[in-house]
């Protein structure tokens, strides 16, 4: 069987994909793409402003027309269908014999017939090639306007602020989004999107463009004004591309496109149409989801499957434009006959929030929500599955107070089938069986379906589900620290904060039962220092203390310590080497220099150290907190101020953090880079808290890990000035510090935030949760009550007594033995300490 | 307590030389030997040195209980000690010896026979 595929989108290529899948023998399928380049990522067009290559965008897996044997030829437009003949014609005059012929032409953007719609710099979004030209063109431009204020016209709007033009969007409705949102909802997000620098211009009639005098042109609107602009990019929606039907009396639908019945096939049988350019019961479908449930439906239908169909499609989306989360759900604007709605406005934060509940108040119609969507997930569901609504449905949008919790969804009430990751197709039954296949953690269940992985945006729901299974099949949600305090951390923390506890025989008499153990001692003196930040050695607080906090040193395997003095941002000038190989020399250390851009001694016994710290004290070194689990290092590279490609001051800005940060204690170790430019030389994606100079201020990365499992940090915020960067940094950690599990990086934190990284920026750069003012003073008492441990330390008789190695006798420990390796010592092993004992013996002898 | 004939006492230090909570490191006869001061003053005492890495270290770990035992985790692996016995929780075949330990006056004495 010969198929043919005409248009090679994202459509296109799914149903190319379903159909490698199926594996049908014999059969012969060659694809005709009139695009220079095979399918990419249309949805994600904007990253391509935002640096991403035409590569990255691609979906093509290496490969696949390889091992498929599927034939794709790229520049080859399809010009007209004999349907008697069954062939298909190209530009190029070629003529192609088919068995079943499949239609994906996609859509084609529309552009208002308003005089001068085709002059010089005037665009379409809608390819690569189509970017490329506003690149161009952009660079020769100081303002750009996008016609359209929808969708795609908003996404436009962000690529032409990150080409760095002044940048308006004309609308001809008198809202933005009008499909999506209601008066409201778009008065709203008007207002977010021009406290983004974005001109909104709505309610405006565009009736010709012509010459500017300030600009290239000018648009005339009907109502006399006018808008000059260097660039004008037209995005005021899409009409689909059947002009092969029309031309072969294919039937098309009222609003145009390929008229499909429920197999997709066209009014000849032999004629599939998916996507963009089908229109299934006069509908068409402008997202990409329904078609790719197309795309699955004519491929398994062709193959033989005659059973399947296709059913037709939520319309509800959920996005982030520029930044701000738009979600619409349902009946939006509450055009069911008898409807009532629910509302939610706040103009300060500038957050929407309507429901459409239905005449008798029991089920949910629709929703609209503006600047927070955090609450899509659950009303999709409630819509979706009709589940019966609370009796106060309007507390489902409004902010939680005092604590209480909103309403769940009650996820009991979910058939098995209900898909909870729309992004990769996770049902509420697939869950429940990983759940029960041990899968407990939020981090492992993501792992082993997928759900949650993509956008995020369902993680709370998958939260929900898995807690309510892990209940069902009675299986202990157990987050209790250990056994002496019935609370998990992050409780913990709040009961220490709120209660003003300082001890921990206090915290246990309290809130514990028994003498506590080596996993809540530590625990409790990190948050201690997180809250109160007092000398870690006090009294009180010393016996909390983990081995490398208590002597503050890291142990090694034979018990001796390494020594690590801090060098802020990996800066250390040549008087301070000197004086650290001095000391390394005097008391004869092993030295390497880490990863993280510092020298560390070993070797050093416990009764050494203090000498050792007074020496480095004296020579202007602090404590590095190697031994804490708190800040380690802020990784940098030599930035603008000696490297010829630098935009920014990265080793001043990494001092600076460095030292702001320092000694904040954290449950568990936090590592900072921060990068001059894009080549990223500091590695800083790779760490807790990432920073990378742009041209315009510093990018925010928060949540990365190398080591053990590498993550790649996320981008929080861009383009800040110093100032906003510091709060920014300010509230991640202390949030990070108040909700991380014990010995949690954040990397793992992060991974298991119910509601993701969009969470974590309405957290810490909206402040959804009002407390960023808490976090920054609490953050601010910390970076003012540092004080270098290991100076008070030497300082304090009473604490510097205790390093000794024997409380009885003032010889070191004999059992300590070194051989030299390539010019150092080194712990003897098992092997070589017989003779190695026996030298140090005479030695000491002699 | 049964104290055989041969043991024989030696006073280590002073009470108020081991914060309570912690534990210090004496020589006895050669001996690395843990004294630990727990709340209320009791004390215990076990060989310092850890039996999975040969260090002298057992004195600087965290004590506290599990269940009725009081135990030392080792600061190099975390692996537990009963501080009555010796006993290795997770792995019985590291047991460390236990040794008597009472306080004369203000003088801790530990017996090491």
């Amino acid at each position: 069987m010969k198929i043919l595929l005409i248009g090679h989108g994202m459509v296109g290529h799914k149903f190319l994909e379903e159909l490698a899948q199926l594996r049908q023998p014999g059969t012969e399928v060659t694809v005709l793409c009139e695009e220079p380049r095979a399918a990419y990522d249309r949805v994600h067009l904007s990253e391509f402003f935002a640096g991403k290559s035409a590569d990255d965008l691609s979906l093509v897996a290496p490969g696949f027309f390889e091992d498929s044997g599927f034939t794709l030829r790229l520049n080859t437009r399809a010009v007209a269908i004999d349907r008697r003949a069954r062939t298909v014609t190209t530009a190029g005059g070629e003529v192609l014999p088919y068995d079943k012929l499949v239609i994906a032409t996609g859509s084609v953007p529309f552009v208002p017939p308003v005089q001068g719609n085709d002059r010089a710099d005037c665009f379409v979004y809608r390819t690569i090639e189509d970017l490329e030209a506003m690149t161009a063109a952009g660079a020769r431009s100081r303002s750009g306007v996008v016609v359209g204020g929808g969708l795609l016209g908003l996404e436009c709007a962000k690529a032409l602020r990150d080409l760095g033009l002044e940048t308006h969007v004309v609308e001809f409705a008198p809202r933005l989004m009008a499909v999506q949102v209601d008066d409201d909802g778009g008065r709203i997000l008007r207002g977010k999107i021009e406290e983004l620098g974005v001109r909104v211009h709505t309610g405006r009639n565009t009736l010709e463009i012509t010459d500017g005098a300030r600009a290239r042109h000018r648009m005339v609107f009907a109502d006399g004004s006018h808008l000059e602009a260097d660039m004008i990019v037209f995005s005021a929606g899409i009409r689909p591309q059947d002009i092969l039907a029309r031309q072969n009396a294919l039937a098309v639908g009222a609003r145009g496109g390929i008229a499909v019945d429920d197999q997709c096939r066209s009014s000849d049988p032999d004629i599939y149409a998916i996507g963009e350019c089908a229109a299934w019961r006069d509908q068409l479908f402008g997202l990409v989801a329904p078609g790719y449930d197309m795309a699955r439906v004519a491929a398994r239908h062709i193959t033989g499957q005659t059973e399947v169909a296709f059913g037709g499609a939520d319309m509800s989306t959920k996005l982030k434009l520029m930044g701000v989360d738009v979600a619409s759900i349902g009946d939006a604007q509450g055009r069911t006959p008898d409807s009532r709605s629910f509302r939610y406005m706040d103009e300060c934060k500038r957050i929407y929030k309507k429901i459409v509940v239905s005449a008798d108040g029991k089920q949910l119609l629709g929703a609209v929500l503006v600047g927070n969507a955090d609450e899509y997930g659950t009303l999709l569901q409630m819509a979706l599955n009709r589940i019966a609504l609370p009796a106060d449905p309007e507390f489902l949008i409004l902010p939680a107070s005092d604590g209480k919790a909103k309403p769940g969804l009650g996820v009991d009430a979910l058939p098995d089938s209900a898909q909870i990751c729309s992004c990769n197709n996770v049902s509420k039954g697939e869950l429940c069986a990983a759940v029960a296949g041990g899968a407990t953690t939020l981090g492992a269940l993501k792992a082993c379906t997928k759900a949650g992985a993509t956008c995020g945006g369902c993680v709370p729901l998958v939260t929900q589900v898995m807690k309510a299974e892990m209940a069902r099949l009675g299986m202990a949600v157990n987050n209790h620290l250990c056994e002496h305090f019935p609370y998990s951390r992050q409780e913990l923390f709040h009961l220490i904060k709120v209660g003003g506890i300082k001890s921990f025989g206090e915290l246990i008499a309290r809130h514990g039962k028994g003498l506590g153990c080596d996993i809540c001692k530590p625990t409790a003196a990190s948050i201690f220092a997180s809250c109160w930040n007092e000398f870690v050695l006090k009294q009180e607080l010393a016996s909390l203390q983990d081995s490398n906090d208590y002597f503050l040193g890291n142990i090694q395997k034979d018990g001796t310590y390494s020594v690590v003095p801090r060098m802020p941002g990996g800066e250390v000038t040549p008087d301070g080497l000197i004086a650290v190989g001095q000391v390394a020399k005097k008391y004869g250390l092993y030295t390497k220099v880490t990863g993280g851009a510092r020298v560390d001694m070993f070797g050093a016994r416990l009764e050494q150290l203090p000498a050792i710290w007074e020496e480095l004290i004296a020579a202007g070194f602090e404590s590095g907190h190697a031994y804490g689990k708190s800040l380690r290092t802020v990784k940098s590279c030599v930035g603008s101020t000696w490297c010829r490609y630098g935009v920014g001051d990265s080793v001043g800005l990494a001092v600076e953090l460095e030292n702001r940060y320092k000694g904040l204690r954290a449950p568990h170790k936090i590592k900072f880079g921060v990068s001059g430019c894009t080549r990223e030389c500091a590695e800083a994606q790779g760490k807790d808290v990432g920073v990378i100079a742009t041209e315009k201020g510093w990018n925010l990365y928060v949540c990365g890990n190398g080591g053990m499992k590498p993550r790649h940090a996320e981008l929080l915020a861009s383009d800040l000035d110093k100032e906003t960067l510091v709060r920014l940094i300010d509230r991640f950690l202390m949030f990070y510090v108040r909700t991380a599990d014990r010995l949690q990086r954040t990397s793992t934190w992060r991974d298991n935030l119910e509601g993701g990284l969009d969470y974590l920026k309405n957290v810490v750069v909206q402040d959804s949760l009002g407390l960023a003012a808490e976090l920054e003073a609490q953050m601010a008492h910390v970076v003012a009550t540092y004080q270098c441990e290991w100076k008070t330390a030497v300082t304090s008789p009473e604490v510097r007594k205790r390093f000794r190695t024997f409380v009885n006798d003032g010889r070191p420990d004999a059992r300590i033995v070194f051989v030299e390796e390539r010019g150092q010592i080194r712990p003897a092993r098992a092997e070589e300490r017989p003779a190695a004992m026996a030298d140090s013996t005479t030695e000491m002898a002699v | 307590m049964t104290t055989a004939p041969s043991q024989h006492w030696t006073a280590v230090c002073s009470l108020t030389d081991i914060l309570p909570g912690t534990g210090v490191c004496a020589l006895v006869a050669d001996r690395h030997i843990a004294i630990f001061r727990l709340a209320g003053d009791e004390l215990y005492a076990i060989d310092n040195i850890d039996p999975r890495s040969g260090a002298s270290v057992l004195s600087r770990g965290l004590v506290g209980n599990l269940g009725d035992q009081l135990v030392v985790a080792s600061p190099l692996y975390k692996n537990h000690f009963d501080l009555r016995t010796g006993a290795c929780l997770e792995t019985p075949e590291h047991s460390v010896r236990s040794y008597p330990v009472r306080l004369s006056g203000d003088s801790v004495m530990v017996a090491s026979g």
